[in-house]
């Protein structure tokens, strides 16, 4: 699909990011007019997968969180979210919900459920040692003045 | 964050701002020192001033409820709004307590 615009940002793995990453996403995202909904959908699947970097990929360390927003055709909001971290040895098991591997941290280790849930198509790829890159896109409903 | 108000009824947490990874710790530990000392009936969460909440919320409801069972209690969700209501009716909370909008 065509890419009609794109952003790029990169932050530490820091907590305090997590909703940094979510106002930078909603912000760029505001040019295609989205629903409340639509952008309450999209700040909360760009939570999940940027908290997913901060607790497992770079846990115990600090490492970088790439983010790239796209705007594709058909009003489709493209998000990838990559890092260079610990990678996941089993990406089946770590999409099935309620799996977690911090439940001691309350992790209810829903965070792909909620991707899934809320974006239209998930995709990851991950390589141990090498980090994580998940990819989430979402077709925005036609705004009637279009 | 978080606001305590204890009540007839038990024990309120008036929730507010973001609940995410980042501010979900801090708001544990406020409402599991309160409740450990008051030991109420029923632990409300009031979810009315929340204005984001990711799954990090449903561990911190989750953990409340197994604490206020080990407690002899219970855990009431308030107010959340129709986003909230979506992420918690994706995790099966409305199986372990109740919702009220």
């Amino acid at each position: 699909m065509k890419i009609l615009n794109e952003a790029n940002i990169n932050f530490l793995s820091r907590s305090s990011n997590e909703s940094y990453a979510r106002m930078a996403t909603a912000g760029f995202f505001a040019q295609l007019d989205p629903t409340v909904d639509e952008i309450s959908d999209i700040k909360t699947a760009v939570s999940e997968a940027v908290t997913n970097c901060i607790v497992h990929a770079y846990r115990n360390t600090l490492g970088k969180v790439y983010l790239t927003v796209r705007i594709l055709e058909d009003r489709t909001a493209y998000i990838k979210i990559r890092d260079r971290g610990c990678g996941i040895d089993d990406i089946k098991q770590a999409m099935e919900p309620m799996f977690t591997t911090a439940k001691q941290e309350e992790r209810a280790g829903l965070g792909f459920a909620v991707m899934q849930a809320f974006m239209d198509k998930v995709t990851v790829r991950s390589a141990p040692e090498k980090g994580t890159t998940v990819v989430m896109m979402k077709k925005l409903q036609a705004r009637g003045d279009d | 964050m978080v606001k305590l108000e204890e009540k007839e009824n038990g024990l309120t947490a008036y929730l507010s701002g973001d609940i995410d990874h980042h501010t979900a710790g801090e708001i544990r530990e406020l409402i599991d020192s309160k409740a450990e000392q008051v030991r109420p009936q029923t632990l409300n969460l009031d979810f009315k001033d929340v204005t984001f909440m990711d799954s990090s919320g449903i561990g911190l409801v989750m953990g409340r409820y197994k604490l206020m069972q080990s407690l002899g209690g219970k855990v009431a969700v308030t107010n959340v709004s129709a986003h909230i209501r979506k992420v918690m009716i994706l995790a099966g909370l409305d199986k372990l307590v109740v919702i009220k909008k």
